[in-house]
């Protein structure tokens, strides 16, 4: 088992809200990170996100004291994942985008490369059918920020084998992270329960039932949720939760998973949420 | 801009009563100065970075090093006594 920040190189192909949370995350706990994305734009757009999160996440007492901080390196070649220890994909939450990218990077990494989905939602033997050797390939649900919370759900899929399972429990002690594991389904367990919760809440502001602030106060006052559905919505990405929803929707058939019409002008509007700014609450200029 | 402008004196109230009529504005509710802002679970740890970042920008300081901590954070007071302190750091190294 790994437990040692220097035996660890990562590669995180994607550089949004997961990747960038992410490369923050392993570059706090002292592990090299290769972050790949389509262009030196967003890559460095990036650099400059992940300076702010790493700001966070030193203000919030969430990394460790004594560890030199990882070095991070960018790149727009996918070829750059060739000598990392782990890959971790973090691109849209689009099945045929994360395959391709998948598919892509076990093409070029040595055998034994432990391959991470950072899917909240596909199931992990969908995209095993992609990669060289589906064995390899195992789902790790980061949450967000991954680097103020410790929890993370890992996803084994019926091919994944022990040693990946080994691999990926030693990657996420070095990271200082704690794992529950589950068998593979669509949405997982958080986001089988999450996102129905978070498109219905949507549907009673769109109703007109609740505000969303009365919403999120009921479940944070009454049932003891820290955020509410509509809070998290927006710290998730409303682009982002309506792609898992359609996900969730077209393989599970559930009607509560059928994105409401409320989230989907948010969508169109370009209310994103928090890192837009605005979504269902307004966060002013400063997304952090 | 002058270095006898951005370092124009500003008084401990003055920062006080920006910070409790911004935290109005912010959060919806009235806060007093001595009051944790964390620990009564008015602000999100992702707000906190916020109020880094409205200070450094209107105060003109860089909160950095060991002074990115929560504890410089938690009240009002503390965060005033932060803004004086390294202002007056900044006054220090001009003069």
């Amino acid at each position: 088992m790994r437990t040692d920040q220097s035996e660890h190189r990562l590669a995180i192909v994607g550089s949004g809200v997961m990747g960038t949370n992410i490369t923050t995350l392993a570059t706090g706990y002292g592990i090299p990170v290769t972050l790949i994305d389509v262009n030196e734009t967003v890559l460095a757009r990036a650099r400059t996100t992940i300076s702010q999160k790493l700001r966070h996440a030193q203000l919030m007492g969430a990394l460790p004291s004594g560890l030199a901080p990882g070095e991070l390196a960018t790149s727009t070649s996918m070829h750059d994942v060739a000598d990392a220890t782990t890959v971790i994909e973090a691109v849209t939450e689009v099945p045929e985008t994360k395959a391709k990218v998948l598919a892509e990077a076990s093409a070029i990494v040595r055998p034994g490369t432990t391959l991470i989905s950072n899917t909240s939602c596909i199931p992990i033997d969908e995209m095993a059918a992609s990669v060289a050797r589906a064995d390899e390939l195992v789902g790790v649900h980061f949450m967000n920020p991954s680097y103020l919370i410790k929890m993370v759900e890992v996803i084994r899929g019926p091919r994944t084998s022990e040693g990946t399972m080994a691999s990926v429990t030693g990657l996420l002690s070095a990271l200082g992270r704690e794992a529950l594991v589950i068998q593979d389904s669509a949405g997982f367990v958080i986001n089988r329960l999450l996102h129905p919760l978070i498109n219905t809440a949507a549907m009673l502001v769109e109703e007109g039932v609740a505000a969303a602030e009365v919403v999120d106060g009921l479940l944070e006052g009454c049932l003891g949720h820290a955020t509410g559905p509509l809070r998290t919505g927006d710290l998730i990405g409303l682009d982002n939760l309506v792609d898992s929803l359609n996900v969730l929707y077209e393989r599970r058939g559930d009607e509560s998973c059928r994105p409401c019409d409320l989230l989907l002008a948010k969508v169109r509007d370009g209310e994103l949420g928090r890192k837009t700014g605005r979504g269902f609450y307004d966060y002013g200029k400063v997304a952090s | 801009m002058t270095a006898e402008q951005t370092m124009a004196p500003i008084t401990a109230e003055a920062i006080e009563e920006a910070l409790l009529s911004f935290l109005a504005e912010r959060i919806k509710t009235t806060v007093d100065a001595d009051q944790d802002l964390f620990k009564s679970g008015l602000v999100s740890s992702m707000f906190a970075m916020q109020l880094v970042v409205y200070l450094e920008e209107r105060y003109e300081i860089a909160v950095i090093g060991s002074d990115l901590t929560l504890d410089n954070f938690r009240t009002v007071q503390a965060m005033t006594s932060l803004v004086l302190r390294l202002r007056n750091a900044n006054a220090a190294d001009d003069g």
